[in-house]
C-alpha cells in the first residue's frame, strides 16, 4: 500500500517563518497507516480545543493551533524554548473520506483520524478452485 | 538592585542516562542557542516571591510525572511517556519521542520545599517554587533628613 499523505512543504521540524506579530512553530507529527485509516498524532502543548483550527480543502489538510500567550512581560531567567502558534500542512492524496475525518485533543496531543474511502481499501480476492 | 541574584541554572549532566538518547529528536526544535539537548526544555522566571519553571510535556499524564525538590535548591523532574498502542499497520513518520526522562536542575537560591506546587494543563507543566523568606528581595526604606 502506498502512502496517501505527505508533507506539503518538505522539512517539518524547522521553525516556520515568523510573522509580524507572532512566531509559528511546526508541531511534531507521527503518522500511522492501517488498511482502514490514516492516524496523525501531533504534539501541540498549550493548545485548547477552541483554538485549534483544522481544515481539509482541495486535498490539503491544514492544522493550526493558536497558543495564547501564557506570560505577560516576563523576562525569562532561563529560556530553552519559544512559545507560539503551531501550524502544519499536509497534502492528502485521493482516497480519504473527508466527511469522516475526526479529531481529538488531549493533554496537548492532537489525534486526527482520516478514514479511507471504500474504493481504495485493499480487497482480498477470493480464488475459487477450478 | 536589591533583588536576590538568581544565577542561570546549573545543569547536572551526571544524571544523564542512556534513555536521554530517546529524546534527542526533541532537542532540535525551537531551541535557543544556550539550550542543551536535554529533555524537557525548560523556561524559568521569577517574581519577588516565587520561582517558576515551565515545561512542555504533551501526552504525559500527571501520574506519569514525579516532581521533587531536595536540599532546598535541587529540582528534579522525571517521568515517562508511553507510545500509543497501535497494531495492524505501519508508521510513515515518527517525529515524536517516547520513553523515560530524568532531569535535575540546580536553583541558585533556596526555595520552600513544603510549599512547592505544580499545575499541569494541556500538556504544559508549571511548577511554582516559593522562595524562602531570607532570599526574598527587601525594600530598604531611605529616610530623608
Amino acid at each position: 500500500m502506498t502512502t496517501t499523505l505527505r508533507e506539503k512543504n518538505g522539512n517539518g521540524t524547522r521553525p516556520a517563518e515568523p510573522t509580524s506579530e507572532t512566531v509559528t512553530y511546526n508541531p511534531r507529527f507521527d503518522i500511522w497507516e492501517t488498511e482502514e485509516e490514516l492516524v496523525l498524532y501531533g504534539d501541540m502543548p498549550g493548545v485548547v480545543p477552541e483554538d485549534l483550527d483544522i481544515r481539509y480543502e482541495g486535498g490539503e489538510l491544514l492544522i493550526h493551533g493558536k497558543v495564547s500567550p501564557r506570560h505577560d512581560n516576563i523576562r525569562f531567567l532561563y529560556g530553552e524554548y519559544g512559545i507560539g502558534d503551531f501550524r502544519r500542512t499536509f497534502t492528502v492524496g485521493e482516497g480519504v473520506d473527508a466527511e469522516k475525518i475526526s479529531a481529538e485533543l488531549k493533554h496537548g496531543v492532537l489525534t486526527l483520524r482520516l478514514p479511507k474511502s471504500e474504493r481504495v481499501k485493499p480487497r482480498k480476492i477470493e480464488v475459487k478452485p477450478g | 538592585m536589591l533583588a536576590t541574584r538568581w544565577e542561570p541554572l546549573v545543569q547536572l549532566n551526571r544524571f544523564r542516562t542512556e534513555m536521554d538518547r530517546l529524546f534527542e529528536p526533541w532537542g532540535d526544535r525551537r531551541e535557543s542557542p544556550n539550550a542543551r539537548s536535554t529533555f524537557p526544555p525548560l523556561n524559568l522566571w521569577e517574581s519577588d516571591d516565587s520561582l517558576f519553571v515551565e515545561a512542555e510535556l504533551p501526552g504525559f499524564e500527571l501520574d506519569d510525572l514525579e516532581i521533587t525538590v531536595t536540599g532546598g535548591n535541587q529540582l528534579h523532574l522525571q517521568g515517562e511517556r508511553k507510545a500509543p498502542t497501535v497494531e495492524g499497520g505501519k508508521w510513515h513518520r515518527r517525529e515524536r519521542g517516547f520513553g523515560k526522562f530524568n532531569r535535575t536542575i540546580e536553583l541558585a537560591g533556596d526555595v520552600d520545599c513544603d510549599k512547592v506546587s505544580a499545575e499541569f494543563k494541556n500538556g504544559v507543566l508549571l511548577v511554582t517554587l516559593p522562595k524562602r523568606e531570607e532570599v526574598k528581595p527587601r525594600r530598604i526604606e531611605v529616610k530623608v533628613n
